[in-house]
């Protein structure tokens, strides 16, 4: 093993029916370390995680921890935690009926007895020495997403392991939160902790991270220093290409050039998932988004449009007429289309095929005693499939087992086939590849040239910038500021969105 | 071999086990063979003339078409409900003792003399609202209050019975009018039992509501993912709502045969036990139980090798009380083959068996 | 460790119940309202503390096998095949005690091991197979029904005189008794089953509050998939789960069988659904997770008492006690799913 190693991962192989999720993969983690691992959806970065946390048995290769010389057997998450490996996922993986803190301290260690008196002082204790505003003996479920993760991230503090994995620890959380969980990385780290940290967010890895591991197709790519991999060269290794096209997709020859009448028009509108009433246009052919912190009420206000959340107040006009809209079904009615943001749980139906996933919109719209006939469901999906390029065995594959990518790019093509005058996307590029991202942005300004106007929402700003030519800023649950044409800034965006322009 | 020829050589194989209809065809070859060995007389079919005079077709295999025939009626609404709620519906042998209740209560009345009081059909339409009724209470429970299916309807399965004979006061009224045995028993003239016709009936409407509508795409996205159907306009309440309505349709009718076969009722005995060959239907139909995609033509031909079962061990002198042993036994191996765990493990073990091959 | 404050974080909310004490509490507020309502306006038998001991002679076996349903419950799961396992139970002891001429100990054994066979099938096939609980045990059912009758088909009365004494075996309850009509002071009494099912109630308490495994069952229950990222082993977990309400089907079973002295068929017919509806009735929630097995004990109390007040109120067509129960269920399945879904 190699001198202040912690961890060693050699020659790994794992294989799903069909995929090979993993050949031939090195890794290692050395002490006091945080060591991003890259790499694009699909390219195994999950599956090395959760083989060296135990949920699947690798197939071939050897883990050696530090401290150990014959390599070690990870069957089940509690080995992991028993060999010194922490996990924090992207999901909250605590119990919700479990008291803060039992989740912070079940499975582990031997006694097959709860002293609870003692669970609970120990428990108040960590999360007082940490800031984290919930009490030992509040049930979970009580707490906000964001306090939920950082109590699974107080229990793997707490397990004095050696190795820390955190997949994906940000994307529930804002920007003040990601900070405090820097500084606890960093504090961990100089502790002699090491830290696998997987994110999509390039910020943060440089912001953070001391190495980068790089997947790509199940492959080790290489694992490189961060100063000697700027930007640009980590997503060519990630993409496996160099890149030219990521800083300029606008082009000005390809703008929507007729009457601008709004399309869409709410006035007060209000939803009970907690937003305050506000006010909204878009124009034919224009691009526009909601900004604003995670939290901050952007993804409740297009909801609130589409009345995905039940609609409590407000007046909604179409094309200047006014319109009622109650439910999904209406808005659909009244040519929206909205591309949910949990793309799992809102987007695709895992089991049906992919051409069912294409035509479910436009077939519920044309009616229950219209169904299309098969030529036509075949063409339908044909032709998208084609657009899109989305990348599918046949029409026939259930939605399931695509990349999540292409998933998106099914859904998008099950709202382009409704032929929506208004189409809102809500993260469309969360958790795909850089290839894609830039695929749907062209597509969005491609499609705003033609005349559909598109409500766009990202985490990431910049991708905002290079989309949207107005963007709605959102604080706390409301509308606080409207920015365009040379207001488009990051600098400005961050500004308003900290509330820089009030007062 | 090439691995491309080999992937595509297993494909093949793949292709042919994950076709649904090919585990309710491997299980009638099964029980076919097994009594083409035993006793071939068992595939006889005879023309005799029953009690009435007139001249029918009698054997094993008539009594499976008859009987089956019920099963596979419960079947559609069973499969329906299982593909739209993810859980099966187990009151239905309660309830059709409350639809063949009603339709006596309609039919004779309390204290009659069995003379019929009211047209068969009138009844038979009574049953049917009664029934759907019943329907719509489970769909209540389980869209609205979101209940799981099988507790929601174990209320029913407790009450059911005790309702039925609550409707006629605990009376068995007895029908005397020859029609109203038609539906159970042979319509004169023709020698195959009215129960298959009335199944025919049934399934041709059914593939032609999942023809000319979207009911079949509805259920099986709401099946499969409520919350994204919601967003795409469905109505996901509604629609396993009225998943449970059908199957109290399908109901009513099972409800009519039975009592047309006794002219009469026995509260605590009529379709006992008849949820578990539903849903046996639906499961050797190769439908997932957890809901989603469903195949009714699969649950259909599912519903006549139960009865084949069924009917394989009477010939052999198992008693009709200790029959729900056996089909538990191969309840629980269907369950265990199409596990995926089980499915997991054999596609391991054989290919590893593979690779020992190549190997040596 | 560095001290970090989380701004930007809200403040935790005021302090609300756990889910499982506020539906323990309604449960325990209703059972005292419908038993002092009884006591009142019924006065009849209810005044009278045999009158409570009657109910739980007649209901320590539903005590028993609810205990099990609970702990299956809470872990996420079902079973119901209790009830046809309780009267397989029946049927093999009392076949074995008069037919094979054996002795009573052994008889209990017998109780134990079917218990745990089923148990352990079906706890196989759930948590090892990953097979929906509901089918599995329905399978159960339908399998412990038709073995009884393959067992023996005819009803029959044990008349195995060890058997017999044990069944007759009165434990006097001090000073609960009350004078009757003639002036003579009649002692109250409990049967022994009744003593068996507080002590497993105690010892589920304990196991549930304070052991490893107990917690395991309610964090699996809460969230599988958690419950597995947390290091449980939920395979053991759901299949200990199984097996113990398994074998508390087999002890419930026995009690049943010690009550009512006899084989038959079409014992305990409804059990499951008495079980499952005490649970739910106690609080126990069908999601899982969410569970207390005094609030089962309090369920089964609450569930024979309303069975007896609406007998005694001239209802006493053998079809009230299956409605009753079923709309009782109907009824508290609906509090709870409106309770959880305005909180959550």
């Amino acid at each position: 093993m190699k001198e202040n190693a912690v961890l060693e991962m050699r020659n790994i192989h794992k294989s799903f029916p069909g995929v090979r999720a993993l050949h031939q993969v090195d890794f290692t983690l050395c002490e006091g370390e945080i060591h991003a691992l890259m790499g694009e959806n699909g390219a195994g970065k999950s599956t090395l995680i959760k083989v060296l946390t135990g949920v699947y048995e690798k197939d071939e290769g050897e883990i050696y921890l530090k401290g150990s010389e014959k390599p070690v057997s990870i069957k089940s998450p509690q080995d992991a935690q028993n060999l010194g490996i922490s996990t924090v996922y992207q999901e909250i993986t605590l119990c919700p009926n479990l008291t803060v803190a039992e989740n912070m301290y079940i499975g582990r260690g031997k006694s097959g007895l709860t002293n609870w008196r003692k669970m609970n002082a120990d428990a108040d204790r960590i999360l007082t020495n940490l800031g984290i505003p919930a009490r030992a003996t509040q049930q979970l479920s009580d707490c906000s997403i964001a306090i939920q993760q950082m109590v699974a991230i107080a229990r793997a503090v707490d397990m004095d392991c050696k190795v820390l994995i955190l997949d994906e620890p940000t994307s529930s959380l804002d920007e003040s939160e990601v900070e405090k969980l820097f500084g606890l990385m960093r504090d961990l780290k100089a502790r002699g902790v090491g830290i696998i940290f997987v994110t999509h967010f390039l910020d943060q890895v440089y912001e953070v991270c001391d190495k980068i591991t790089v997947l790509r197709d199940g492959e080790l790519v290489g694992e490189y220093v961060i100063e000697d991999l700027p930007r640009v060269k980590l997503v060519a290794k990630m993409l496996g290409k160099e890149l030219n096209d990521m800083e300029e997709i606008k082009d000005e020859n390809q703008v929507y050039k007729g009457p601008e009448e709004r399309v869409f028009e709410a006035e007060g509108l209000q939803s009970d998932a907690g937003i305050r009433p506000f006010d909204f246009y878009i124009r034919k052919g224009e691009v526009n988004g909601f900004t604003g912190l995670l939290g901050s009420g952007r993804s409740e206000c297009v909801r609130a449009i589409f009345a995905a959340d039940k609609v409590i107040a407000g007046r909604v006009k179409k094309n200047g007429k006014p319109v009622k809209i109650a439910k999904p079904l209406d808005a659909m009615k009244n040519g929206i289309a909205y591309l949910p943001e949990d793309r799992k749980r809102d987007g695709i139906v895992g089991d049906l095929s992919v051409r069912d996933n294409i035509i479910l919109a436009a077939q519920v719209l044309r009616g229950f005693f219209r169904p299309f006939s098969r030529a036509e469901a075949n063409r339908f999906a044909d032709e998208y499939i084609k657009l899109l390029e989305i990348k599918t065995a046949s029409a026939d594959t259930p939605i399931k087992s695509l990349s999540g990518g292409n998933q998106q790019k099914v859904i998008l093509a099950r709202w382009l086939l409704t032929h929506p005058e208004y189409l809102i996307l809500d993260e469309p590029t969360r958790g795909i590849d850089i290839g894609t991202k830039i695929e749907i942005q062209k597509l969005v300004l491609k499609l705003a040239s033609e005349g559909m106007s598109v409500t766009f929402i990202s985490s990431e700003t910049d991708e905002m910038l290079r989309t949207c030519s107005r963007l709605i800023v959102m604080r706390d649950r409301k509308v606080v500021g409207e920015l365009s044409s040379d207001e488009l800034t990051q600098s400005k965006v961050m500004e308003t969105i900290a509330g820089g322009n009030v007062g | 071999m090439t691995e491309k020829k080999r992937a595509a050589a297993s494909g093949g194989m793949a292709g042919l086990f994950r076709n649904q209809i090919f585990i309710p065809i491997a299980a009638l070859l099964l029980l076919a063979a097994f009594n083409l060995i035993v006793d071939p007389s068992f595939f006889k079919i005879t023309l005799g003339t029953n009690s009435e005079g007139y001249s029918v077709l009698t054997g094993n295999l008539m009594t499976i078409l008859d009987y089956g025939s019920e099963v596979a009626i419960l079947a559609i609404g069973m499969t329906l409900v299982t593909a739209a709620s993810g859980g099966q519906d187990i009151s239905v042998g309660a309830t059709v003792a409350i639809a063949g209740s009603v339709i006596l209560r309609i039919l004779v009345g309390l204290g009659g003399d069995g003379t019929l009081q009211a047209p068969i059909i009138v009844a038979f339409l009574a049953a049917c609202v009664v029934s759907m009724l019943f329907g719509a209470f489970n769909g209540v429970l389980v869209a609205i209050f979101k209940i799981q299916p099988m507790v929601a309807t174990l209320i029913l399965y407790t009450a059911g019975r005790s309702i039925a004979a609550w409707i006629n006061n605990n009376e068995l009224p007895i029908v005397t009018d020859k029609t109203f045995t038609y539906f159970g028993g042979f319509i004169p003239g023709l020698p195959v039992p009215t129960p298959f016709f009335l199944a025919v009936v049934c399934v041709v409407i059914t593939m032609l509501v999942l023809k000319f509508t979207n009911l079949g795409l509805y259920t099986q996205a709401v099946g499969i993912n409520a919350s994204s159907s919601r967003l795409n306009g469905l109505n996901p309440t509604f629609i396993k709502w009225l998943s449970f309505v059908i199957l109290g349709l399908c109901v009513a009718v099972v409800g009519l045969i039975k009592t047309s076969r006794l002219s009469t009722i026995n509260y605590s005995v009529i379709a006992k036990d008849i949820e578990m060959d539903a849903i046996l239907a639906v499961a050797l139909g190769g439908n997932a139980l957890s809901g989603g995609k469903f195949n009714i033509p699969a649950s259909i031909l599912g519903a006549y090798v139960i009865q084949f079962l069924t009917t394989t061990l009477y010939k052999f002198q198992v008693s009709s009380d200790a029959l729900p042993a056996y089909k538990a036994v191969v309840v629980v191996l269907l369950v265990v083959i199409s596990a995926p765990a089980v499915k997991e493990k054999m596609a391991a073990l054989s290919k590893k068996m593979k690779t020992q091959k190549e190997v040596g | 460790m560095a001290k970090l404050k989380l701004a930007g974080v809200s403040a935790p909310s005021s302090k609300k119940m756990t889910d499982s004490n506020l539906l323990l509490l309604i449960t325990v507020v209703i059972f005292v309202v419908m038993y002092a309502g009884a006591m009142i306006f019924l006065q009849k038998g209810f005044l009278k503390p045999q009158t409570f001991f009657n109910i739980m002679n007649a209901n320590a076996a539903l005590i028993v096998t609810s205990c099990g349903m609970s702990l299956v419950m809470i872990t996420g799961g079902i079973d119901i095949s209790v009830g046809g396992v309780v009267a397989l139970v029946s049927m093999c002891c009392a076949v074995y005690l008069d037919y094979a001429g054996g002795n009573v100990f052994v008889s209990l054994l017998i109780a134990l091991a079917i218990g745990l066979a089923f148990g352990a099938v079906q706890g196989y096939l759930v948590a090892y197979l990953d097979i929906q609980p509901f089918i599995v045990s329905l399978a159960g059912m339908f399998f412990a029904r038709g073995m009884t009758t393959i067992v023996h088909t005819a009803p029959f009365n044990v008349e195995n005189e060890a058997f017999v004494a044990l069944k007759g075996t009165r434990i006097t309850v001090p000073g609960m008794g009350t004078v009757n009509r003639l002036g003579k002071y009649v002692d109250a009494y409990v049967e022994i089953g009744v003593i068996v099912a507080i002590l497993v109630v105690i010892l589920l308490f304990f196991v549930l509050k304070w052991t490893r495994m107990g917690r395991g069952f309610y964090a699996v229950g809460g969230n599988r998939q958690s419950a597995l990222m947390l290091g449980i082993n939920v395979k053991r977990t759901r299949f200990m789960a199984h097996l113990l309400c398994g074998l508390l089907a087999g002890i419930g079973g026995y009690i049943y069988f010690l009550h009512v002295g006899s084989g038959s068929a079409s014992h305990a017919s409804g059990m499951e659904m008495n079980a499952i509806a005490s649970s739910i009735i106690g609080g126990t929630l069908l999601t899982g997770g969410v569970g207390n097995i005094f609030g089962t004990l309090v369920g089964v109390l609450s569930l024979s008492t309303i069975q007896n007040i609406v007998s005694s109120i001239g209802l006493d067509q053998a079809w009230w006690t299956g409605i009753t129960v079923a709309a009782m269920l109907c009824l508290f399945l609906i509090i709870q799913s409106v309770i959880l879904s305005r909180r959550h």
